[in-house]
């Protein structure tokens, strides 16, 4: 019983401490950051470039404040959400929305609040909620890659591809990529879900190589996945029969690029950084008067040999 | 008795089955090259499917094998980068990686029995707990990336996974040793029929002078240790540990102990019908990737409908036998 009270009364205490510093920052804007948590390569990445920014825009501008928060699924986003509403008063939030259509309505809540909402990569099911609209370009990443694949293999050319998990995003892509590859005479052999995941990319790849005894290259689509699909072919003993392109820019590809790694030509980009943009162009509508509204998408490039340098981020976990 | 002989041997009708559709649809199936690599695949869940396998049958759960196999992974990792420049790139390296993996899971699995035996909690919330916790730690240790072997130690460490005797690779060795090993002690130690009487009435074990508590600690203490083992040889895999390593490896296990013709309330522990499927559960995924039967999207649909088809047949033959 003794012990039962004395929690009470500490979690008393904790949320008398936070609604005091609730009050004490109501002279400042807080800016709210809501993203998925770092459930792999490409989110851990996108959650070291957040914390990233937002300590150096700290520094910069002391007057402003964020509030980071991650969710591992999208009903724990919601929530963080209306809590940061609640007990924060956040003037401005930025969000990557987890899924499109169960945040909707609760950004459009944010909205009509009055508040500054920035949405990040993956669009809310309705028009014209955000200020402003920053992210990847999917089409163009599908696009880039199949155009590699068109131009540097010959006609009859046999591919395998690895898809991510299934979500719009995902469709975007391999249409794109489909489209670009049209009239080439590459033949697509297969597609299957890798899940964005090593051990799952891996295993497809397996089944891949005893299926099909001819393999010219494969699109992984993500550097996580590709990671998967390298050591699947080099335990075949196929490494000479086929070369593989990732995505995203994951920095042990990029260093394999740099150093002209055959099985991996190029790569396409993807940026986990584009969280750093929304937060930095957020933030600037607050000190300055530059216009931050409107739609910003940062086009997918090619990462060659020769350019791969500027894309290497060795301190990035991604 | 010949009815129970019957009903035995569903699972491995099951399994017959699948490796003739298998066959029948893409003859790569049956190609060494392929088995090699659906067997030691199976390796991971099927060794920890076995620890789970004496669990359950004591009455536990266990819902935290995936995250503490991630977890283990990244300790393990970090260990021999971190020992890597005293003492160069050599097996003594290792080695320490595999104790601390095979320590860390002893650890881990007393953890949860404790938790269970000790303080008293319920199986399923332990557990629940410490897989969030083991989860997290392996994410905030690699930051929210990837944990990487140093590139010199993967090179000597990746024969565990992929070298062996011939075709037969040292995980499908460890697996089929750890399925003989836990066959034998199901069937024939004191300790495996202890764990059978605890899970039929854990009362009656009691007033017959078991040590209820110290044999269900021991199962968990087992299945900790077999987790590490799956480590030991899943990090030459891919030479990598990050949040996403061993993602739904529990259910996966559990459902090969029920499939497999355990009861889930515990009491009868059935150590060669988890092998069965193990394997079962890891065909349907080969078979789906070989054979364009259907739309990638429905892969999920297909394997659920496996799984309660295996369970079910085997209920009808209880039931009919019961009466």
């Amino acid at each position: 019983m003794k012990r039962r009270s004395l929690m009470k009364a500490a979690a008393l205490v904790a949320a008398m401490g936070m609604g005091s510093a609730a009050v004490a920052q109501d002279d400042r804007t807080v800016i709210g950051v809501s993203i998925p948590s770092a459930t792999h390569g490409f989110m851990g990445g996108l959650n070291w470039h957040a914390q990233d920014t937002i300590r150096r825009l700290g520094e910069t501008y002391p007057n402003i404040e964020f509030v980071l928060s991650t969710a591992s699924d999208p009903a724990r986003q919601v929530n963080d959400i209306e809590d940061m509403m609640a007990t924060r008063n956040i003037d401005a939030l930025v969000v990557l929305p987890f899924e499109s259509e169960p945040l909707t309505a609760p950004v459009a809540a944010v909205k009509d609040a009055g508040k500054f909402v920035t949405v990040v990569d993956r669009g809310l099911s309705q028009d014209g909620i955000e200020d402003l609209y920053v992210a990847g370009d999917n089409t163009a990443f599908g696009r880039v890659a199949g155009e590699y694949f068109a131009d540097n293999l010959d006609e009859g050319a046999k591919i395998v591809v690895l898809r991510g998990i299934p979500t719009t995003l995902d469709n975007e892509r391999v249409e794109a990529f489909q489209a670009a590859l049209e009239g080439s005479g590459v033949e697509i052999l297969d597609m299957q879900h890798g899940n964005w995941n090593r051990d799952d990319a891996f295993t497809v790849m397996q089944d891949y190589l005893s299926k099909y005894p001819e393999i010219d290259a494969v699109w992984a689509a993500d550097d996580d996945m590709a990671i998967g699909v390298l050591e699947a072919i080099s335990a075949a003993n196929r490494t000479e029969e086929m070369w593989v392109i990732g995505g995203a820019g994951m920095k042990e590809i990029v260093g394999r690029i740099m150093e002209g790694d055959p099985q991996l030509p190029v790569n396409v980009t993807y940026p986990p950084a584009l969280i750093s943009s929304a937060i930095e162009m957020t933030a600037l509508n607050f000190v300055s008067n530059a216009p931050m509204k409107g739609r910003f998408i940062i086009g997918s490039q090619l990462i060659t040999p020769e350019n791969a340098e500027q894309f290497h981020y060795p301190d990035s976990p991604f | 008795m010949k009815h129970l002989d019957l009903h035995t041997l569903g699972p491995i009708i099951a399994l017959i089955a699948l490796i003739i559709l298998g066959a029948l649809l893409n003859p790569a199936f049956l190609a060494p090259a392929n088995i090699t690599n659906v067997l030691a695949r199976s390796a991971f869940i099927g060794m920890i499917a076995v620890g789970m396998t004496f669990v359950i049958t004591a009455g536990g759960l266990d819902l935290s094998v995936g995250s503490m196999a991630a977890f283990l992974a990244g300790i393990a990792i970090i260990a021999m980068n971190t020992v890597l420049p005293y003492l160069g790139p050599n097996w003594g390296t290792i080695l320490i990686g595999m104790a601390v993996a095979l320590t860390g899971g002893l650890i881990a699995g007393y953890l949860n029995g404790a938790l269970v035996t000790k303080a008293r909690i319920e199986p399923f919330i332990v557990t629940l707990g410490t897989m969030g916790i083991f989860r997290s730690l392996v994410t905030w240790l690699a930051d929210g990336g990837t944990l990487s072997l140093e590139y010199g130690l993967r090179t000597l460490y990746r024969p565990v996974y992929y070298g062996g005797i011939g075709w037969i690779t040292w995980p499908i060795i460890a697996f089929a040793v750890v399925a003989l090993l836990g066959e034998w002690m199901m069937r024939h130690s004191r300790f495996g029929r202890h764990v059978e009487a605890i899970g039929s009435n854990d009362r009656v074990a009691r007033y017959s002078a078991i040590d209820v508590g110290r044999v269900r600690l021991m199962t968990y203490l087992l299945l900790g240790m077999l987790v590490g083992l799956a480590v030991v040889l899943y990090v030459p895999r891919l030479g990598s540990a990050s949040g996403s390593t061993g993602v739904l490896w529990e259910l996966e296990a559990i459902a090969a102990v029920i499939i497999g013709g355990t009861a889930l309330k515990g009491g009868r522990g059935r150590v060669w019908g988890t092998v069965v499927g193990v394997l079962i559960l890891s065909m349907i995924d080969n078979i789906l990737n070989l054979a364009d039967l259907v739309s990638p999207y429905l892969n999920g649909a297909i394997q659920g409908v496996i799984i309660v088809l295996a369970v079910v047949l085997q209920r009808e033959k209880r039931t009919a036998e019961e009466r």
